[in-house]
């Protein structure tokens, strides 16, 4: 039985229409697919220069401060001369502060949202508040620092009162981290060890967890160092304009390295002769940053390695 | 002379939702016997499989009516603790699963999940379960290597041990040789025979050769419901249904 539309396409020559001859040949295709892959390998490049350009900028202008003196004196002659250590201790100080708050209750509202929790009305209105949190301005944060633990809570301008600041602001990329990485742990891994007999709470554990940690630990790593790089959250909560001392205690006022770069660059009285002193900052800081986030990769996988 | 019930459900029905997976199923498991369930994709043998352990319970939008009963008390029952359960009941995966730790761990995880603290009755258990899932020899010298550089076909023997070592009294297999090649698949069989003087084991399979080589009793799943259910040669030979028929002829599914 043969229908009139099967007797059209197969024609009078049989199985070769022709309709392969016309319309775009394979040079043309050829063609479009070079033109498109080079603008997307530019999109790619622009990135890669950006970061060339930061650097260089950077290396070019501060290496000249950098000097054993720069790393391990505290500013004097009015911030015009001297080094950078109260700044570097600070930051230090407040990025090691805000893991500690922010990894322990990003990790278990994940662990609790992505394991634990049924998906209601309740998690949705959790999870509603943390992709929110997420786009917050740094300097609301800062306020909120102010507000909340500065001012309600009595901290004052101290290190715990930034850490803990810095660390709200964190808490969303952990806990985005850590879904993330709980995501990818296969679910044959859970009905495992729940088939042996294993609760819930032993099965994430002792096997969700371990299996997650990498993906976890790298996320909070690179959320802190992105966080340790803020002005706004800090300038209100915990940075001061000049204090020569080392923090002693975490109720303690320091200086930290971003606000340091912004104050030398926009509220002295000699802008132009602490350039220098400003990029050598903005370096130390940029390679405090880059440490930590080598640091994080190094450890996972070192990490990944082992449990292959 | 007939073996008692090991397992039986009852009027069993199982939901996705709005969707029925499982009509009406009435099937027993006899102590010391290998059942075979079969069945076309989608027919519904895997569901059942994981309601025998109520795995299923990790679904958050099913439900469960009817009853499964393990050596006559039902394991839906409200007083039952599902985690005492599943150790009683053990499972072994389409896929082998090691948990990405060593041999060893992966196999005394069970029994650290459940209190055993021994380290010699842990090392002991350890060995009887590797003997027992024939793979001590293969791996008695690199047990605190990580499971994950071992083959498929060992892994999937090592994920046999892992289930054993808690001493369970069924054995479920979910497809268990589907991913592996002819001769492992051969292996995981002959070890099925071992294992079947001591469990009583409830086998999921696509392939028909396979169920015919491995079990007593043989139940065909079609669209939710039990179709036939019989002794294997019974079934593979003379079935009194004509889906089943063509099923296990191979003319569908």
């Amino acid at each position: 039985m043969k229908d009139s539309s099967e007797e059209s396409l197969s024609g009078e020559n049989g199985r070769i229409t022709g309709i392969f001859d016309k319309g775009a040949g394979l040079n043309v295709r050829r063609r479009i697919q070079t033109l498109w892959f080079t603008l997307f390998r530019g999109a790619a490049l622009v990135n890669g220069f950006a970061l060339g350009l930061i650097l260089f900028f950077m290396l070019s202008r501060g290496w000249q401060a950098i000097s054993w003196e720069f790393l391990t004196q505290p500013p004097r002659d009015s911030m015009t001369a001297g080094g950078i250590l109260p700044c570097i201790i600070g930051t230090l100080g407040l990025a090691l502060g805000a893991i500690a708050v922010a990894l322990p209750i990003g990790v278990a509202s994940a662990v609790y949202l992505n394991e634990y929790a049924s998906s209601g009305k309740i998690t949705r209105i959790i999870r509603l508040g943390i992709s929110n949190l997420a786009g917050v301005p740094s300097v609301v944060f800062g306020l909120f620092g102010l507000a909340f633990f500065c001012i309600i809570l009595g901290m004052g301008v101290s290190l715990a009162a930034g850490a803990l600041t810095l660390g709200a602001m964190t808490l969303p990329v952990i806990i985005g981290a850590t879904e993330e990485a709980l995501k990818s742990v296969p679910d044959t891994y859970r009905e495992a060890s729940l088939g042996l007999g294993a609760t819930r709470w032993q099965t994430i554990w002792r096997v969700v967890l371990p299996s997650a940690l990498p993906g976890i630990l790298t996320g909070a790593i690179l959320g802190i160092s992105r966080a340790a790089g803020e002005t706004a959250p800090i300038m209100f909560t915990a940075a001061v304009f000049f204090t020569p001392k080392i923090p002693s205690s975490i109720m303690d006022e320091v200086m930290a390295l971003p606000y340091h770069i912004y104050v030398l660059a926009t509220a002295g009285t000699s802008i132009e002769q602490t350039r220098p002193l400003q990029y050598g900052t903005a370096l130390v800081l940029i390679a405090l940053v880059l440490g930590m986030n080598l640091v994080a990769i190094i450890y996972r996988s070192k990490l990944r390695k082992k449990m292959r | 002379m007939e073996k008692k019930w090991k397992m039986q459900a009852k009027g069993l029905n199982f939901y996705y939702g709005n969707f029925q997976a499982l009509y009406d199923i009435e099937l027993g498991f006899r102590e010391r016997d290998v059942t075979a369930l079969i069945g076309p994709s989608g027919c519904g043998k895997s569901t059942f499989l994981r309601c025998l352990n109520r795995m299923n319970d990790l679904i958050p939008i099913s439900r469960v009516e009817g009853e499964v009963l393990l050596d006559d008390k039902n394991i839906y029952a409200p007083s039952v603790d599902v985690v005492r359960i599943r150790r009683r009941i053990g499972m072994v995966f389409q896929k082998p699963n090691p948990f990405p730790k060593t041999i060893f761990e992966n196999v005394a995880y069970g029994l650290r999940v459940n209190g055993v603290r021994d380290k010699n009755i842990i090392a002991g258990q350890v060995e009887k379960s590797l003997r027992q899932a024939a793979l001590w020899e293969e791996v008695k010298d690199r047990l605190h290597e990580s499971a994950l550089g071992m083959s498929g076909g060992q892994q999937q023997r090592l994920c046999i041990a892992r289930a054993l070592a808690v001493e369970p009294e069924v054995l479920l297999m979910d497809e268990p040789a589907s991913a592996l090649d002819p001769l492992a698949t051969q292996k995981i069989e002959e070890l099925i025979h071992e294992l079947k003087r001591f469990y009583s084991i409830i086998i999921v399979t696509h392939n028909m050769q396979q169920a015919a080589r491995v079990s007593d009793t043989t139940a065909f799943f079609y669209m939710g419901r039990i179709i036939e259910v019989g002794e294997t040669d019974t079934i593979f030979t003379n079935p009194k249904n004509r889906q089943t028929e063509e099923y296990i002829t191979g003319r569908f599914g």
